[in-house]
């Protein structure tokens, strides 16, 4: 027992934390890419588009998050593609991200008055220039609290990779606890981790939101 | 050849289109001509305002804009609206942007206009309705009246050859009604072609060339603003200046 003493087995939760948030930020980056790809099929004029993108987004979020890294972790090594944890879990993520914060997004330039759309039309606008000079820009300020929300929940639900054996934060968690029966203190430590790792930007998204609402 | 010519406009609402707003209107606007939208309201005149480029679809008749065809079953009518300006009632100012912004963020993007070159168009327009002073504030900083004049001046820079006004005064507290029409007769006199659905009945009588009395979706009586406000041939027109 002397072996693990309580900075060993922080240090080590540490280290693996470094996983947890380079996971976060791959679905961040990855779903903020998707988010925005799946958000323009949304609102796009064209039928087949909006469908796809309805499809998907009620696809993902119709079904557990660990059952999408499950089909993406066994599934792609059924078809003979053979993908470590963190691939299978980054891929996984991203597409649980890119529906959600597509939903977020879609709501967001929706919530832009009609009169902008038709504004920036009658200046002889495409639809894709009133989208980038006219709608997202102010749709951004709307959607900025509820993305960082929404990040949190990401952040939290990298612990899921755990299960496919990808040796993040909860997984070294699990892994120390079996070898120094401590899950009390173990598990104590990993959730006050999750919690420095997640309430930095709750703490943000509610300035945001203050912030909105003053500018207001 | 008219700059406006609409023939036989039919035009239904409602799901199953069973709202007839519009029933066989016909019009006529010359280059340089003022022309005013009577009517009350339901009469169909910003319906019809809106068809002229494109806002509306209609689902018969033609609208002929500078010789060119309206069909608003294509999905890019960038070539109509680059010859239309439009002025809203609700002003629609881009609120991120400052006006400045506002009046320059079309030659830049839609025409394709180096920076420079559209911020000094956006000078010019903006001096225009007398606003120079205000290039770097943002909308909502300015007064009603201050933001309708921003988006005169940002339907101007895109040089159009008509320009439609879609009630513009009357989201406007009545003391700042005066400077928008102001800036409005200015731009009549300096030859624009115009065509203001309007409440404003004595800038519609001084201002204007022709007044055009909508009633039930149909041109109901046009001509002359003296002779139309002194010798009104019907019932509802008559009733209508009486009234207002």
């Amino acid at each position: 027992m002397e072996d693990f003493t309580l900075w060993v087995i922080i240090s080590n939760l540490l280290l693996a934390a470094r996983w947890t948030a380079g996971l976060a930020l791959i679905a961040f980056a990855g779903g903020g890419i998707g988010g925005l790809i799946v958000m323009f099929m949304r609102v796009s004029p064209i039928k087949f588009c909006r469908v796809l993108a309805m499809a998907f987004i009620e696809v993902l979020q119709g079904t557990p998050l660990l059952m999408q890294l499950f089909m993406t972790f066994f599934g792609l090594s059924l078809l003979g593609i053979e993908v470590p944890p963190l691939a299978a879990a980054s891929i996984a993520l991203t597409l649980y991200t890119s529906a959600y914060l597509a939903e977020i997004w879609r709501g967001s330039v929706e919530s832009i008055h009609k009169g902008q759309w038709e504004a920036s039309a009658c200046l002889a606008l495409t639809r894709m220039q009133q989208m980038r000079h006219v709608i997202l820009p102010q749709a951004l300020r709307i959607a900025i609290p509820p993305t960082v929300g929404f990040l949190v929940q990401v952040v939290k639900g990298t612990a899921l990779a755990s299960i496919i054996g990808f040796v993040e934060l909860t997984k070294a968690g699990t892994m120390i606890t079996n070898a120094t029966f401590k899950p009390f203190l173990v598990y104590g430590l990993v959730a006050l981790m999750y919690f420095l790792l997640c309430y930095p930007l709750s703490r943000y998204s509610q300035h945001l939101e203050r912030k909105l609402y003053a500018a207001r | 050849m008219p700059l406006v010519r609409i023939q036989g406009l039919e035009k239904f609402y409602g799901p199953n289109n069973d709202l007839h707003v519009l029933k066989g209107v016909s019009l006529e606007v010359n280059e340089g001509e003022v022309i005013a939208l009577i009517g009350k309201s339901g009469s169909g005149k910003s319906t019809l305002l809106r068809c002229i480029n494109g806002l509306e679809i209609f689902q018969g008749g033609h609208i002929q804009v500078d010789g060119d065809e309206v069909d608003t079953r294509k999905s890019d009518l960038r070539d109509l609206r680059k010859k239309v300006g439009m002025v809203f009632q609700s002003f629609n100012l881009f609120p991120h942007l400052t006006a400045g912004e506002n009046v320059a963020l079309a030659p830049t993007v839609a025409k394709g206009l180096p920076k420079a070159e559209a911020q000094k168009i956006a000078r010019e327009r903006l001096a225009q309705v007398g606003l120079a002073e205000k290039f770097g504030a943002y909308p909502e900083k300015l007064s009603g009246g201050q933001q309708q004049r921003v988006a005169i001046a940002r339907a101007l820079a895109m040089q159009p050859k008509v320009m439609l006004f879609d009630e513009p005064t009357s989201a406007l507290d009545p003391e700042l009604v005066g400077e928008v029409l102001k800036v409005m007769e200015s731009l009549a006199q300096s030859g624009m072609t115009m065509i203001i659905v309007t409440h404003e009945m004595r800038f519609a009588r001084n201002v204007c060339d022709r007044l055009v009395f909508m009633h039930q979706g149909r041109v109901h009586e046009e001509g002359p603003p003296e002779t139309l406000f002194s010798n009104p041939q019907t019932a509802e027109l008559r009733a209508f200046v009486g009234g207002g």
